[in-house]
């Protein structure tokens, strides 16, 4: 499955454990929330970095507190329709001021790659390589945004009113 | 009028591209029906029971008279030369090919013209007041906040896939002709007591299967945090509304579940943090959009036209069009006028390319080159002088413009229904048509006065049956078609669920009982009472005895 990290195509440093796997003792791994929960302590303890994958209904409160402790946050879509992660990544970027990995996964389709950047998602792992292969094409059908976001693209206000340029 | 800067040109301009591009993915095969379908639908293209239909966005229903001729090119060149404006102040044009839609979508760009948003779980085409600019009882021009509103909910990058679409209306007046109860967000207009202006905001309005009544989440809210404010809402539903039911994922489920002091808690919490969030549009944004809704050059008239009035006498055609289609307008000598799209027998909202560009050039000559779309489907005027009124009346004549109807019981809201929507239960189109029929006459229409019959061909409602005075619904019993009938329903600042007054009639029963529902409410009125007031006062009774006596 292509990953798609600051724009390009790279290989995977990190492995994710299923909860029934046990945690292997080197390599930077995600887990879920729920054995995050339960082990964080040994997690920390390892001394490698951790990511935690949040479930769509996991939202960023629930993980607030944990920020300084995770190099990594990876989000689902189970499907396209379910737009939470849009809300959590903004959350996660904005309020919480998370800067490690954002990382979309699940129902990752190159159509909702733009809405997904501007929320604060770094990295993409892709289904479908067509829709990596399209990455920068998806990234620039659309250059006017109404909305400030999380992403470096200036809002239409902005660049109507102070003459930023769009990026 | 709002003009585009070439912020808003490149957009969508750049909208179309995508579109195009994503049109041939699926013409090649790349992209099955299926995977296209969440695409076509962002942009407003459904697949009917015979064809794709496309769904133009009229924001908050204001049309150029330039933007009707190219309406009507549309028609001709890509349609059958025919539109139907609908119950969302959009238009809908029922048989495009797939494969000319981006070409088509670049014509309405070239009109500062679009389909985005119009369908899809996102936030809609936002609707207004179609008097606005026009109507005495306004406070501010809501269309300046509509389009506000249009600009930041366009290509949303949070909320571009919620629970369920999103509604919102706006209106500047205490008098509702927007409708704003029933949508997901609801804006009205008004001061404080420091006379400052600003909304009360109402939130979980809605149709459908279970219709509801927004409630009031915030009673004043200085217009200025209006974004942040919506922003706050939108992700409070955005993260708590169902996605597990698609019958309970609108927000009106979530605020009579979680309950309005629970939600507006949410709201105002979120709020409190998002106000910092650069939402907020600063003051030269919203004056810059302000400066294009100022009042067209309006000539100084006396309150009266004497023509007019002479015109009145004269001609007793005229006198009725009068009472039933014009409306006061703010500015003294001139009138609001209404255009019926519901001559006797006709499709509700239907529109020929001819008439599209009589209106356009009608518009020109009477009203500044403006056109409204009403959310009851219908056409105004909005700026005509009281003493061009008898001309342009004829010239309405001559287009089959100028039934003398205006919310009056053959001005009737009616769905697609059958005749096109794939999710219909029954007809509701040729209902329309009997009852029109049956109350042809104009005198008669008079007499029984103000009755808003509304028609749906399944439970989504887009018929706004719930609200009716009547209200209709289409249902199957056995493969056969059935109409439900409630009564009471209300759209205005007096919003109202109609109640079910009995058992389903069967088709050719319908027109009978709307007419013994009429004949009830003329046998019980006292004093001029319209027929709302009357059913308030007397109940349901004596409608059900009447309707059910028989059987
Ligand atoms: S109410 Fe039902 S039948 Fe009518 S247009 Fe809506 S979905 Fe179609």
């Amino acid at each position: 499955m292509p990953l798609i990290k600051n724009g390009h195509v790279t290989t995977d440093p990190w492995i994710t454990i299923p909860d029934d796997m046990p945690v292997p003792a080197n390599g930077q791994v995600i887990v879920s929330l729920e054995r995050w929960r339960a082990d964080g302590a040994e997690l920390k303890a390892r001394g490698e970095p951790v990511g935690v994958r949040l479930s769509s209904s996991q939202l960023a409160p629930e993980i607030a507190n944990d920020l300084s402790h995770l190099a990594l946050i990876a989000i689902e879509f189970p499907s396209f329709r379910d737009g939470r992660a849009y809300s959590t990544a903004r959350l996660l970027r904005q309020r919480y001021g998370f800067r490690g990995e954002l990382r979309a996964v699940g129902n990752v389709l190159r159509d909702q790659f733009m809405f997904m950047h501007r929320c604060g998602f770094d990295a993409f792992e892709i289904n479908k390589s067509d829709d990596a292969a399209a990455w920068h094409k998806a990234m620039c059908e659309i250059s006017v945004w109404y909305q400030t976001a999380v992403d470096v693209r200036a809002s239409v206000v902005r660049r109507r009113h102070y003459g930023v340029a769009a990026e | 009028m709002y003009r585009y800067d070439e912020f808003d040109r490149t957009l969508v301009e750049e909208r179309v591209a995508q579109f195009r591009d994503q049109v041939s993915r699926r013409l090649s095969g790349e992209l099955s029906e299926d995977e296209f379908k969440p695409l076509r639908l962002m942009n407003g293209v459904y697949l009917q029971l015979h064809a794709y239909m496309l769904r133009v966005a009229i924001p908050y229903g204001t049309l150029s008279s330039r933007q009707m001729r190219r309406l009507a090119h549309v028609a001709r060149r890509y349609d059958r030369g025919y539109g139907h404006f609908t119950t969302r102040q959009n238009i809908q044009y029922n048989w495009p090919s797939l494969a000319e839609l981006p070409d088509l979508l670049m014509d309405l760009a070239d009109v500062e013209m679009h389909a985005i948003q119009t369908s899809g779980n996102c936030i809609r085409n936002v609707t207004a007041d179609h008097f606005a600019g026009a109507a005495a009882d306004e406070i501010e021009d809501p269309r300046i906040y509509a389009e506000i509103v249009r600009q930041w909910s366009s290509l949303h990058p949070e909320f571009s896939f919620l629970p369920r679409k999103f509604k919102i209306a706006v209106t500047g007046a205490p008098s509702d002709r927007a409708a704003i109860a029933v949508h997901d967000i609801g804006l009205r207009m008004v001061r404080n007591d420091a006379g400052e202006i600003g909304f009360e905001v109402m939130v979980g309005g809605g149709q459908g299967r279970t219709p509801m009544i927004a409630k009031t989440v915030r009673a004043f809210l200085p217009k200025q945090y209006l974004l942040s404010y919506l922003e706050a809402i939108l992700r409070v539903y955005n993260q708590f509304g169902r996605r597990d039911n698609m019958f309970k994922a609108r927000i009106k489920i979530l605020v009579h579940e979680i309950g309005i002091e629970k939600f507006s808690g949410l709201v105002e919490e979120e709020w409190e943090q998002v106000r910092d969030e650069l939402v907020d549009l600063p003051p030269g944004e919203l004056e810059r959009i302000r400066a294009y809704f100022r009042p067209p050059p309006f000539d100084p008239l006396p309150d009266v036209d004497q023509g007019f009035e002479a015109a009145k006498t004269a001609t007793p055609a005229f006198a009725a069009w009068a009472r039933s289609n014009l409306f006061p307008h703010r500015q003294p000598g001139y009138a609001i006028v209404n255009l019926s799209l519901k001559p006797v027998g006709g499709v509700p909202g239907d529109v020929s390319a001819e008439q599209m560009d009589a209106i356009a050039d009608l518009a020109d000559q009477y009203s500044f080159g403006e056109i409204r779309v009403t959310h009851e489907q219908n056409l105004i005027l909005p700026h005509v002088r009281q003493e061009d009124l008898f001309a342009l009346w004829q010239a309405l004549e001559a287009q089959g413009l100028a039934t003398a109807n205006i919310g009056l019981v053959s001005d009737i809201i009616a769905c697609p229904g059958m005749d096109y929507c794939a999710l219909a239960t029954a007809r509701s189109i040729p209902v329309a048509q009997r009852i029109s029929t049956r109350f042809a006459e104009t005198e008669r229409a008079h007499d029984i006065g103000d009755l808003k019959i509304k028609i749906s061909g399944c439970i989504n409602s887009c018929g706004h049956h719930h609200v009716g005075h009547i209200g209709i619904l289409g249902v199957d019993k056995k493969g056969e078609e059935f109409y439900q009938i409630t009564l009471g329903g209300d759209a205005s600042e007096h919003a109202a669920i109609g109640g079910l007054i009995g058992p389903a009639f069967a088709s050719d029963e319908v027109v009978d009982a709307v007419e013994t529902i009429v004949e009830t409410y003329l046998a019980n009125r006292i004093n001029g009472e319209h027929f709302l007031d009357t059913y308030r006062r007397v109940g349901p009774s004596p409608f059900k005895e009447k309707l059910y006596a028989a059987h």
